[in-house]
């Protein structure tokens, strides 16, 4: 089983969850999240005062998925959320030990 | 000029600049019709009558009353909320409150008759009246105040209602200057003083006269600077170079908040500052068109020009920021639409409507450079820019005043209510702008003085501040134990 963290731009994140519906996937985790990299931040003014905001809002992924389908996950993601602009943001994968379903006990890739 | 010799006509917050008596001898019809039982030989004592009342007035005046009261609730807390850190909206919404709340019981207790009245002055008729009319004594629904007319009077109650709300509004506009940092407890004391010392001195200086027809009769009957001619219609001076400079005093006093310069302070809802400015707008229809006193042509003349001069400041400041930074803001935009009602308050009744714009567009030119640019390199934390938009906007209001009252550029001049019958005075610009400027000067002195002593000594006494850990937590509570958003 694989873990899969994926940090997008927020106005991504509905064409992201519907494309990975259709490919399977039925569930994830979304939070709403700040961080840098190398896109810039933005300038805001407010009467002649400059604030230079270097943390801009991302939307989190979290999605646990079957080593068979988790390379499938990666595209898909990698190929909605693009854009083309620095800012379109990360995926990682890491490897997952062990899920378990809380209402049933069930565990392994019948929890996902 | 037609409504010189029309005895009916309102008259705008003109002046009389000379009182010379000559004037009053020939015409006396006014007089005639008031006092039918008085002998001839002696001048008749004029007594208004219920009769002078029109219900139409009334009306207006208490829709404006009602108007000018939502200024400051909830146009004005509502304004500066948006523009402080969540942590202390609160604060703000509950000073501007709560100063309504206080003046308007000192205003019944002293404010109303030490701004409107004369005799038995406290020090002298010129600055300030006297307790005559404390706790409003003798003022029932058998008394009237004058208006601009001979003749059209109204319910001395409506008079002190109206006037009411301008006493409220003043002080409230005071607290966005050292937003984020002030003691509540403080800060009520100091209103309290303020308004006895500086806001009721300085009104009757610029709006205590006898009336169009008693001033014939008492040509000595006026405040100081009624006196001099100054023309301040809806309160320039009084309202907003007033509070604008005891902000300034204020925020040097009471000091920069934690962390100016340093870290960002955003406003948190700019949402409820355009819902504020909104408000304003609309309220200051009943500041400026209700100063006329009277529902008329020149209540009309104030309305447009309260609407025009603040459509161009607006326009004007987002036209800036289109230069500037190639993107106009909201918040530039409503900063614009303030400083536009502030210029034109003192113009409101004088000026021709495209004059107005001009001035509105001026003043707001002149606040954006007095909020980024001078703000920034003086570095004093005016953290709501009182000082750079009312009391800048209000001397350029005032001065310009001076130039947009002139007939000749189709103001509506001033009037010369030392005859038995109002007549328009001959206007001369600069010697009309050099008293404005008299005026600007005497108000920003005696508020300056005022406010100086009395900020320093509570920051002495009661102190000014809260400590840093409950400054930094947020007023709202530390101050007033609750959040605005849970």
């Amino acid at each position: 089983m694989k873990f899969i963290i994926a940090i997008i731009k927020p106005f991504k994140l509905d064409s992201v969850r519907e494309a990975l519906s259709g490919i399977g996937i039925a569930g994830m985790t979304v939070t709403e999240v700040k961080g840098f990299g190398r896109q810039k931040g933005q300038t805001e003014i407010y009467r002649g005062a400059e604030y230079s905001t270097n943390m801009l809002p991302k939307v989190k992924l979290e999605i646990a998925a079957s080593d068979d389908i988790a390379a499938q996950v990666v595209e898909t993601i990698q190929a909605t959320a693009n854009t083309g602009a620095i800012g379109d943001g990360k995926i990682f994968v890491l490897d997952l030990a062990s899920a378990t379903r809380i209402r049933t006990g069930e565990s392994g890739e019948t929890a996902l | 000029m037609k409504r010189i010799l029309c005895n009916t006509a309102a008259l705008v917050t003109g002046a009389v600049m000379l009182a010379v008596p000559a004037l009053a001898a020939p015409v006396a019809e006014a007089a005639a019709e008031a006092a039918p039982a008085v002998a001839e030989a002696a001048p008749a004592v004029f007594t208004p009558t219920a009769e002078m009342v029109n219900k139409g007035d009334v009306a207006w005046m208490m829709v404006s009353t009602a108007l000018v009261l939502m200024m400051s609730v909830p146009a004005l807390a509502l304004f500066y909320g948006g523009l402080v850190r969540a942590k202390n909206m609160l604060s703000v919404l509950m000073q501007v409150l709560t100063i309504v709340c206080v003046a308007a019981l000192v205003w019944f207790g002293w404010g109303y008759s030490l701004a409107f009245t004369s005799t038995n002055s406290l020090v002298d008729p010129l600055f300030i009246g006297g307790l005559d009319k404390a706790f409003l004594a003798g003022v029932n629904p058998g008394t009237f105040a004058a208006t601009f007319s001979n003749g059209v009077y109204l319910p001395e109650l409506v008079f002190v209602m109206f006037q009411m709300t301008f006493a409220c509004i003043t002080p409230a506009l005071i607290v966005g200057a050292f937003a984020e940092r002030i003691k509540f407890t403080s800060l009520i004391v100091f209103v309290v003083a303020w308004l006895t010392l500086a806001y009721f001195p300085i009104a009757h200086m610029v709006w205590y006269w006898a009336g169009p027809d008693f001033l014939p009769t008492a040509p000595d009957d006026y405040g100081l600077l009624w006196g001099w001619g100054a023309l301040d219609f809806a309160g320039g001076t009084v309202v907003h170079i007033n509070a604008g400079i005891a902000g300034l005093i204020g925020c040097l006093i009471v000091g920069p908040r934690l962390g100016y310069k340093t870290e960002p302070m955003p406003p948190h809802s700019l949402v409820m500052t355009m819902i504020g400015a909104s408000l304003l707008w609309i309220g200051w229809f009943g500041f400026n068109a209700g100063s006329a006193l009277e529902s008329n042509a020149f209540a009309a003349l104030a309305f447009v020009n309260t609407f025009v001069a603040t459509a161009a400041a607006g326009a004007a400041w987002a036209m800036i920021e289109q230069i500037a930074h190639k993107k106009p803001s909201l918040l530039g935009a409503a900063s614009g639409v303030v400083a536009g009602l502030v210029a034109i308050t003192p113009a409101a009744g004088f000026a021709h409507p495209g004059t107005a714009i001009i001035l509105g567009a001026v003043a707001s030119a002149i606040c954006y450079v007095f909020v980024t640019t001078v703000k920034n390199k003086l570095g004093y934390d005016d953290s709501l820019d009182v000082f750079g938009i009312h009391a800048v906007g209000g001397i350029v209001g005032a001065i310009g005043t001076g130039i947009v009252a002139d007939p000749a550029l189709g103001g509506q001049g001033w009037i010369d209510y030392t005859g038995a019958v109002a007549v328009a005075g001959e206007y001369d610009m600069v010697g009309q702008i050099i008293t404005q400027c008299w005026a600007v000067g005497v108000t920003i002195a005696w508020t300056g003085v005022v406010s100086a002593v009395l900020f320093l000594a509570l920051r002495y006494t009661m102190g000014l501040r809260p400590d840093a850990e409950a400054e930094l937590g947020g007023l709202d509570i530390s101050e007033h134990g609750e959040r605005a958003y849970n």
